[in-house]
This record gives C-alpha cells, sequence and structure tokens, in this order.
C-alpha cells in the first residue's frame, strides 16, 4: 500500500513537472503583449530571458493576422535591464485595428531553451468600439468634417425643439436601417454577387422603412406623428442615411461594429443640429447685414464649427 | 408657375438664375461643400447630375400616370438609383482618375434633395417635354453652381484652374481646405442676395418712372 502510494506521489510530481515545463515553455513565458505608440509592440515575460537571442531581429516573424504571407519588417529589439520587458520597434507604423501574431522563434530563460514562442496582440475589443462610436461622433463628424447631410441640417437646425426632433427621429431610422442593410448586403448581395447593387438596395430599405413607419405610427399614436411624422420625409433626402451603410461595407464591420458606427453617426448628427440650432436662436437677435441673413450667415457660422471640429482630426482613443 | 406655361428656355433660365439649386433652394449643399475644390471635380459632378436629373425627369413624367400617389416617393428613389447606378458603373469605367477623386459622392447623388424635389414638383405633373427642358435647366444650374464655386476655390486657394497654375502665388490656402466650402457657398448667397436686392431697387425705380 505505501509503495502504492510514493508511486503514485512520484506520477504526479512528475506529470506536474512535465506540464508546468510544457506551460512554460510555450504561451505562459509571455505574461503579456500590447501594442505601444504607433510602431511598437511591447512584451511582458514572466522570468529574465537571454539578452543575445532575444535582441536579434531574425528571431522573429510578426504579421497582421489577415495576411500571414506578409512578414513586417523589424528595425530594432531592445531588452530592459532586468530582461523581463522587451521593446520591438517596426519600420513602419502598424495598423493596430487588426490583431498581429508574434512568432518568436528561440526564446531562452536562465540557460533553459523554451522553444517557439507564439502569441497574438489586440487591442481591447471594447475600446475599439468605443472608438468607432466617438470616431463617427466626433472626430469624423458626419456634417461638419465630411460635409453630408447638409440640406436637412440648415432645413431643420432654426430651432431647438426641430433639431431635437430630427435628431431623435434620425438617429433610430439610421441604426434600423443601416442594421437590415448589413444584413441584406452580407447575407443575399455577397453571396449572389449582387454587389453593383447596392445603391438601390441601401435606399430602397431607407424609403421602405419610412413609408413603413409613417404609416403605422399614424395609426397607432397620433400623438407620436404629430411630434415626429414631419422629420420622416425629410430622413430619406439626407446624404448620411446612405453614407453610412456605403462606409460599413467599405470599412468592411461585423455586425456589432456596424450597429456601433451607425449609433455614432446618428448621435454625432443630433449632437451637431443641437449646436448649431442654439447658435441660430441667438443669432436671430443679433445685427446681420441684410444680405448675409438667413442661411448665408448660417453657413458661416457652419464654418466656424467645422473649424473647431478640425481640432478633432488625428485624436484616436485606445 | 402660375399663368401660362413656361417656354423652353425660361425653363433653363429659371434653373440657371431664380431658382439655382445651390444658391437659391440651397438644396444639394453636401457635394457644394464637400468637393468644389477644384473646377473639374465641379464639372464632372455637375455632369453627373445633370444626366441622372434629365433622365429620372423623363422617366417620372413619363410614368407618372402608373405610380400609386401613396408609395410615390419610394418610387421615385428607386428610380433615381437606377440611374445613379448607371452614372456611377459608367463613370468608375471610363474615367477611374476622376471618379477616385469624387469618392462616394457619386452614388450620394440618389439624396440630392434637388433630384427629388423636382420630380416631386414638375416632373409629376407635367408632360414629357417640359420635364425634359426644367431637368436640363436645374442640372445646368447646379453645375453653374458647382463650377462657381471650384473656379474661386482653386484660384484663391491653389493659384490654379482645371489643374494648370495661372498665378504665380496661392493667394489664399484656406480656400482649399474643405472646411472653406462653407464660407464660400455663404459669401456667394449672399452675393445673390445682394444682386436680387439691387434689381429690386432698380424695379422700384422703373415703376415709379
Amino acid at each position: 500500500m505505501v509503495r502504492y502510494k510514493s508511486l503514485a506521489i512520484f506520477v504526479l510530481i512528475t506529470l506536474f513537472i512535465t506540464v508546468s515545463n510544457v506551460w512554460a515553455s510555450a504561451g505562459s513565458f509571455i505574461k503579456k503583449a500590447s501594442f505601444l505608440k504607433k510602431d511598437k509592440i511591447i512584451i511582458f515575460f514572466a522570468g529574465p530571458v537571454d539578452k543575445k537571442i532575444v535582441e536579434d531581429i531574425d528571431n522573429y516573424y510578426v504579421y497582421e493576422s489577415t495576411d500571414p504571407d506578409i512578414p513586417l519588417k523589424i528595425k530594432g529589439a531592445s531588452l530592459s535591464e532586468d530582461g523581463k520587458t522587451l521593446i520591438l520597434t517596426f519600420t513602419e507604423e502598424l495598423n493596430q485595428h487588426s490583431p498581429h501574431v508574434v512568432v518568436i522563434k528561440k526564446l531562452v530563460s536562465a540557460g533553459r531553451n523554451l522553444g517557439v514562442a507564439s502569441f497574438t496582440v489586440r487591442k481591447s475589443y471594447a475600446g475599439f468600439l468605443f472608438s468607432i462610436l466617438i470616431g463617427a461622433m466626433l472626430v469624423h463628424n458626419f456634417v461638419f468634417t465630411k460635409y453630408l447631410g447638409l440640406c436637412v441640417f440648415f432645413g431643420t437646425s432654426k430651432r431647438k425643439a426641430t433639431a431635437i426632433g430630427m435628431g431623435i427621429t434620425f438617429t433610430i431610422v439610421m441604426v434600423c436601417s443601416a442594421m437590415i442593410s448589413w444584413f441584406l448586403y452580407n447575407y443575399v448581395l455577397k453571396p449572389l454577387n449582387l454587389q453593383f447593387f447596392q445603391v438601390v438596395i441601401f435606399i430602397g430599405i431607407v424609403s421602405l422603412i419610412v413609408q413603413a413607419v409613417d404609416i403605422i405610427l399614424r395609426k397607432i399614436n397620433p400623438f407620436l406623428f404629430k411630434a415626429f411624422g414631419i422629420y420622416l420625409m425629410l430622413v430619406l433626402a439626407n446624404c448620411v442615411i446612405l453614407a453610412v451603410p456605403l462606409l460599413i461595407v467599405v470599412n468592411g464591420y461585423n455586425a456589432i461594429e456596424a450597429f456601433v458606427f451607425s449609433l455614432g453617426a446618428g448621435l454625432g448628427y443630433f449632437l451637431a443640429l443641437f449646436l448649431m440650432s442654439s447658435v441660430r436662436e441667438k443669432l436671430e437677435l443679433a445685427n446681420v447685414p441684410p444680405s448675409y441673413q438667413g442661411l448665408s450667415i448660417a453657413f458661416i457660422t457652419a464654418g466656424l464649427f467645422g473649424l473647431a471640429f478640425m481640432g478633432f482630426s488625428g485624436m484616436s482613443i485606445f | 408657375m402660375a399663368g401660362k406655361p413656361k417656354s423652353n428656355f425660361e425653363l433653363i433660365l429659371n434653373g440657371l438664375f431664380n431658382e439655382n439649386p445651390i444658391f437659391r433652394l440651397a438644396l444639394s449643399m453636401c457635394p457644394a461643400v464637400g468637393i468644389s475644390t477644384t473646377l473639374m471635380n465641379g464639372f464632372l459632378l455637375g455632369l453627373a447630375v445633370l444626366f441622372v436629373q434629365v433622365a429620372s425627369s423623363c422617366t417620372i413624367s413619363l410614368l407618372k400616370n402608373y405610380i400609386h400617389p401613396k408609395i410615390r416617393i419610394p418610387t421615385y428613389t428607386l428610380v433615381i438609383a437606377t440611374w445613379v447606378t448607371v452614372i456611377d458603373l459608367s463613370l468608375s469605367a471610363f474615367f477611374p482618375t476622376a471618379y477616385k477623386a469624387m469618392g462616394i459622392f457619386i452614388r450620394l447623388i440618389v439624396t440630392f434633395s434637388i433630384i427629388l424635389m423636382r420630380l416631386e414638383v414638375f416632373a409629376a405633373k407635367n408632360p414629357l417635354i417640359p420635364s425634359f427642358w426644367d431637368g436640363i435647366g436645374m442640372g445646368l444650374g447646379f453645375m453653374f453652381g458647382m463650377m462657381t464655386l471650384g473656379f474661386i476655390r482653386e484660384l484663391l486657394g491653389a493659384g490654379a484652374l482645371f489643374g494648370h497654375q495661372v498665378l504665380p502665388v496661392k493667394p489664399l490656402l484656406f480656400f482649399i481646405l474643405p472646411v472653406a466650402g462653407f464660407f464660400c457657398v455663404g459669401f456667394m448667397m449672399a452675393v445673390y442676395n445682394y444682386v436680387e436686392f439691387l434689381f429690386k431697387k432698380a424695379k422700384e425705380k422703373k415703376m415709379r418712372g
């Protein structure tokens, strides 16, 4: 009985050592890896590693997970004093929106060869979604930096109440139509190779949604229809409503990203309308030269807003 | 539009000045601000809009008796979208460089409110021939507006016309910035208002004798 016990303990210990060895040789030795600035990747090791091998740039193979055939060029690799932190510098800026795979061909720690280590570096997904939202809302605001949806923008930004009504209606229709367009594009148009039909399909969806909401709202909730009905038709003449599905296709977003992007676009439009209407209410009391009255001064105001929004350009979060 | 129907010539003039889509009706402002940075861009987009406007005006005025009034707006949009797809594919095949410069705007012609508004106001109530001339007038008016803006912005911003350097210096670099489109349109509207004001004054003088 005692013999069996000692045997079992022996087996368990060997198993534990082998398993921990296997773990140590592969992923677990790399504690954390993330992007640093625009052209660097920082890697944290569990223990000190051999400097000579690690600082050799031929020891690495780094690629974007979408195209594994193209290795990214590395300018240099530098190890910190305690041998636990490594910074890889690349010759070109990294496209940090796509995950990168790093392969370290040989890793030696305290005289022990750990073999090949391969791991993926990516930004946190929530952060990425947040940056899409802020990007669509502020950095690439559709009104002030992309100059879309202006006709309706100037038409409905005279009063704050109108601006809020239009903003809410627009955001809701925007999100619904973008999601349906995304679905149809990926599951109907793409498999059938009918991509050239996208303009007709996207605008068709928008006009059908608008018409349907108009009819349903009129019957079900006349009060709500009175408040928002007049803006429904205006949504149709708004470039943003078509630009968003087209941009979603160009950027190749998935369903969640498409939702966040269209929400950001809608909220950004809402924000622009609200800002503009606040200014225009004040402008009515101002002393404007006769030939500049009305739309003319509104355009110049929008230009000033546009200049202010240029300050957001180049901003990136996460 | 009350009283006797306008002649073809009057319809064109109406589009160019009295009801100029950009400066008077303030419709289709997005391209006027966004891509009127050069004369060439203005010309090409104007051409595309002219084509779409004339083609869809004619289509609608031929089909107006068969369209149910309740679903007329979606129908108009689909007709416009079809013609836009036609011009989108042809431009990308024949003028790939210019097509790239104009980016997404060619496809967005669908939502330029000027086209939809002309269909609703004019083509749906008039026979083929006047609709055709109204389309031409509105298209030319749009092209005229775009080219005026392109002319001002390219001349002041880059000192060039159609890509050829004409001025030795770049007088106001600011105008080549996309944001300057807002200011440029604002100033042009003020000019139109001022001219109208002068006309009114002259008319009053005449009335008084």
